[in-house]
């Protein structure tokens, strides 16, 4: 097949998938294989497309213009073959493990669920393959709008208030600063092509440009900078693998795709890195790291506790962003990777207690070590992939942030992730202590089982994951080094490149 | 034949109009009114494609010269508008007939189509003359019927509400016969075209200027400038289904149309937006309405009533456009203006579908709705979610050209109102939809099923017509922009 063909079944196959959902409303078990047909069809076809971008291909479809300086088009780069493969190869292990969650839970309107995350797939691969800033909006808003109701999934009173903030926040933070961000692009640079090296260069002074950066970051309201982070915690009333697919890998890894990639191919690293225009970023991202993680340290309800953490986490990302260096983009890029599997793997085990031990606090984890030892084992793989812990691949995107980092002398930098690793330390470890060390509680210990075997699977398939993107990060870091190297190369400093010679084996 | 188009356009759904009161029987009626609206719809069809080829069409009615006759001009602007009404028209007919069944008595249905027809022709009629007096009698025929529509609603309060728009709308009728006399007086004639010549001319400037403010005041009401609009939400929220439908799609359209010709081609650019400084004022009072009513809608409800304050608020976008005096201004008013109008005849209808289904209208009875309906509540949903402007259908489009126009007047505070105008309507539109989906069934939806087909069909065509136009613009914001590059080169 050609790689406009893939492209094309990489956007139809989950809306496909959508569409056929309902249509076997009636049969759980035929309505369930859809769905998975549906993520390892994606998956397919989004590793079919993968030898095209690694050679240095950029595959695109025909472009659709909608109104004069706005059309809806598509194109393949590094950032989102990382991107795109990584959210549809979880959405197989999430398919799997909503299956036993959902049914052990006896949750209602399942097939409502089914549609709307198959929905919120196809909106990520909208944004994944998005070649103008205005299609990335097009999905962007997309996928705020079919997650909404999964957020509300349950349908108390206290689902609808974090409903009606998760879309009033990320839905305003777009349209009142990331719309006019695009306007403001399209008259400044005549175009809103993603293009290497970026189009802002020379169209405007630095204090445009900080501002520019500013709407763009805090429209970006998905990648939970402080201060427009209080949706995310919000939205862990979810069902848990809501919380796990969406609001650890695709949500919020859409969210700093985004910044990333107007970072790199909107402004461009020189441009950025030459008039000094977005250093501010650093600082915002630093603070959030740190004060993310010291309130996460703060949590006794586990999903918060991790929700906080993602907070933290996802800035990372922003701060690779920030440094404006080719390596800190590398490390950013692996770190949207890295820290997907890694924290999947904690929200299915965080589901998994829930299930299995019907406990939502960490006070009340005691002894769980024992009684549910795959679910525990991979929580403690996804939590030293947090800390940043070979041999975990947590620890790749981390350690090309801090050289880059250092490289660069940014002491705030520095610190911000070394404070932060102790931090994350402070608020996973606690949790394995009381599992493995503490005993449970007598009488109620004795009733928990280990959760049923497709939740099983699925959380065991993502710890091995962890393990493994350690080990062999081969098409990862490549596809990392490319988005790095060829923003590089077209900011014309691909000569000074500091690479390791080789990944970390 | 073809050159008698332009008075078949309104002499089509006059007689139409005469022939629906004669005949008597509801199914009869029901049949002149839709072949009257399907041929009226193919007559503007056909216009605007001569308009598109040929430039502008002058018709004389009687042969008279326009100077002592009227006269008929179609150009690029008022095509447009004319098949979005009689568009409008023929898609609500093959809706109305069940709905018009359930709520209007069987001895009146026949009145019914004959006032819908008689408005109709109205506003085709003041959309398609070049004659400011015959624009009145028009403006006249289609109030009048209107307000009988609007007194046919089921209950009681439809009376009141058609008395209290019967007032406003005779007071607007008024004000611009007022000033189309001080325009005479100045000028000697009642030919829009002549007027503009002529207008230039003259010397004493102030009975111009009184004359220009009655006629903008007198429109401004019927257009439900916000803070004119005290009207519409009741008209609108006690009307008939199909009359709200048809109303809140078409009239206020319409008077817009004669606002903008007003200002654009008859007065010139001096006497308006110099002397006469309208673009601040159209401006404050445009954001007054996004904000105002679109708060006001926020708290209503009564969803027909929600969604007539919204009407207000939207008008306020479309008149923000049009203040603007640029290309991409005006381009941004005029799409607003036709997707305004289909995504409320979408949501018109689905709302009608549901009175129809279940006789209740408040949110909080309609509860879960998306569960025993689910087709009709996702057309209303999906033209809420066009109304917010989500990227990727029609309000995006209208929203897109007016941040761009105001940025590229360097007023990026208007920008940023113009994105804030959104989080308000996203507030009322999600208030639906939380109560339609996230909630459980009210216990009267008890048996109530999905709408019939026949209001189903007309409801999801307006309804994937407000996403088509947000991928397809070539129809709505380039002949838009043709209007306005037309409009806005040709100011003196």
């Amino acid at each position: 097949m050609t790689p406009g063909t893939l492209m094309l079944l990489v956007l139809l196959v989950p809306a496909a998938t959508a569409l056929l959902v309902p249509l076997f409303d009636g049969r759980p078990n035929v309505r369930e294989a859809t769905t998975l047909l549906g993520a390892v069809l994606l998956f397919a076809a989004v590793l079919g497309l993968l030898p095209t971008v690694l050679e240095g291909g950029t595959p695109s479809l025909p472009a659709w213009t909608v109104v004069p300086g706005l059309s809806i088009a598509f194109s393949l780069e590094p950032l989102g073959m990382l991107f795109a493969t990584v959210a549809s190869g979880l959405w197989i292990a999430n398919s799997v493990y909503s299956i036993g969650y959902m049914r052990a839970e006896a949750a209602p309107r399942q097939t409502m669920f089914y549609v709307c995350f198959a929905l919120a797939i196809a909106a990520t691969m909208g944004i994944a393959l998005a070649g103008n800033l205005f299609t990335l909006f097009l999905f962007y808003e997309l996928l705020s709008f079919t997650t909404w109701p999964l957020v509300t999934h349950r349908a108390t009173p206290e689902a609808r208030a974090a409903g009606r903030l998760y879309l009033m926040m990320l839905f305003g933070a777009s349209t009142v600063l990331f719309l006019p961000a695009i306007a403001w692009t399209g008259i400044a640079a005549g175009t809103l092509d993603f293009t290497p090296g970026g189009i802002l260069g020379g169209t405007m002074g630095a204090a445009g440009l900080g501002i520019l950066l500013a709407l763009f970051v805090f429209g970006a309201a998905k990648a939970a900078v402080m201060p427009l982070h209080f949706w995310l915690p919000a939205a862990m009333v979810a069902p848990t693998p809501v919380s796990a697919l969406l609001h650890a890998v695709a949500v919020v890894k859409a969210g700093v795709f985004t910044i990333l990639k107007v970072v790199v191919y909107i402004f461009g690293l020189e441009t950025l890195a030459a008039t000094g225009a977005g250093d501010w970023l650093v600082v915002v991202a630093g603070i959030t790291i740190v004060l993310a993680s010291l309130i996460a340290l703060r949590q006794d309800n586990l999903k918060r506790r991790l929700a906080y953490s993602t907070v933290s986490q996802l800035s990372y990302v922003v701060l690779g962003a920030a440094l404006f260096t080719p390596l800190a983009v590398l490390g950013a890029a692996l770190h949207i990777a890295a820290h997907a599997v890694s924290k999947i793997t904690l929200f299915f085990a965080a589901g998994s207690v829930h299930v299995g031990a019907h406990v939502e606090d960490v006070s009340r984890m005691d002894g769980l070590g024992r009684k549910m030892p795959w679910t525990m084992g991979a929580f403690s793989i996804g939590a030293l992939s947090m800390i940043g812990m070979p041999p975990t691949a947590g620890f790749l995107g981390k350690w090309f942030i801090l050289v880059a980092a250092m490289q660069a002398g940014h002491w705030f930098a520095i610190g911000a992730i070394v404070l932060s690793t102790v931090l994350n330390a402070g608020y996973f470890l606690p949790i394995l202590y009381r599992a493995y060390a503490r005993q449970g509680e007598e009488g109620k210990i004795d009733r928990v089982r280990e959760s049923p075997w497709p939740m099983v699977t699925a959380l065991v398939a993502t710890a091995a994951l962890t393990v493994l993107l350690f080990a062999w990060p081969g098409v990862p870091f490549e596809l990392a080094g490319m988005l790095a190297g060829g923003a590089a190369l077209e900011a014309g400093g691909a000569g000074d490149l500091v690479f390791p010679a080789e990944p970390p084996q | 034949m073809t050159e008698h188009l332009p008075a078949l356009q309104v002499v089509l759904p006059l007689f139409g109009a005469l022939l629906a009161a004669l005949v008597r029987r509801p199914s009869a009626a029901w049949l002149v009114s839709l072949a009257a609206s399907v041929a009226a719809f193919a007559v503007s069809a056909a216009l605007l494609a001569h308009v598109l080829d040929g430039g502008v069409i002058t018709y004389r009615l009687g042969g008279w010269d326009p100077a002592l006759g009227i006269e008929y001009r179609v150009d690029i602007l008022n095509a447009i508008v004319l098949v979005l009404v009689s568009g409008i028209a023929a898609v609500s007919l093959p809706y109305a007939r069940l709905s018009v069944a359930a709520e209007i008595p069987g001895d009146r249905i026949a009145w019914f189509y004959a006032m819908y027809l008689l408005a109709l022709a109205g506003l085709l009629g003041i959309a398609i003359t070049n004659d400011a007096f015959n624009a009145f009698v028009f403006l006249e025929v289609s109030s009048l019927s209107s307000y009988a529509l609007i007194a046919m609603g089921r209950a009681r309060r439809a009376l009141v509400a058609s008395y209290q728009y019967l007032i406003m709308g005779t007071i607007g009728a008024t004000f611009y016969v007022i000033g189309v006399g001080f325009l005479y007086m100045m000028t000697g004639t009642l030919n829009l075209t002549l007027i503009a010549e002529r207008i230039a001319e003259v010397q004493s400037i102030r009975p111009i200027l009184a004359g220009i403010a009655f006629i903008l005041v007198g429109i401004s009401l019927k257009l439900a400038l916000f803070p004119l609009h005290a009207w519409l939400p009741n008209a609108y929220a006690f009307a008939p289904s199909v009359a709200t439908v048809f109303l809140s799609a078409t009239a206020t359209k319409v008077a817009i149309y004669l606002f903008v010709r007003y200002v654009y081609s008859v007065f010139g650019a001096s006497l308006v937006w110099v002397d006469l400084p309208l673009t601040p004022i159209l401006l404050a009072l445009s954001i007054a309405a996004i904000f105002g009513a679109g708060t006001v809608a926020v708290f209503q409800s009564n969803l027909k009533r929600m969604f007539a304050y919204s009407s207000v608020a939207q008008v306020g976008y479309i008149t923000l456009g049009l203040s603007l005096v640029t290309v991409p201004g005006v381009t941004g008013g005029l799409v607003h203006l036709l997707n305004h109008a289909l995504i409320k005849g979408a949501i018109f209808m689905g709302l009608g579908a549901i009175v129809f289904r279940t006789g209740r209208i408040a949110i909080d009875d309609i509860a879960g709705i998306g569960r025993v309906m689910p087709l009709t509540t996702a057309a209303i949903v999906l033209a809420g979610l066009s109304l917010v402007g989500l990227p990727g259908t029609a309000g995006f489009v209208s929203k897109w050209y007016l941040v761009v126009a105001a940025l590229d007047l360097g007023w990026w505070w208007l920008a940023l109102l113009i994105v804030l105008g959104s989080m308000i309507t996203i507030a009322y539109v999600g208030r639906v939809v939380e109560a339609a989906y996230f909630r459980a069934p009210a216990e009267a939806l008890a048996g109530v099923r999905e709408a019939p087909l026949q209001m189903l069909v007309p409801t999801w065509l307006l309804a994937a017509a407000t996403v088509w136009f947000g991928i397809d613009t070539r129809l709505t914001a380039g002949l838009a922009e043709r209007a306005a590059t037309m409009l806005v080169g040709g100011l003196r």
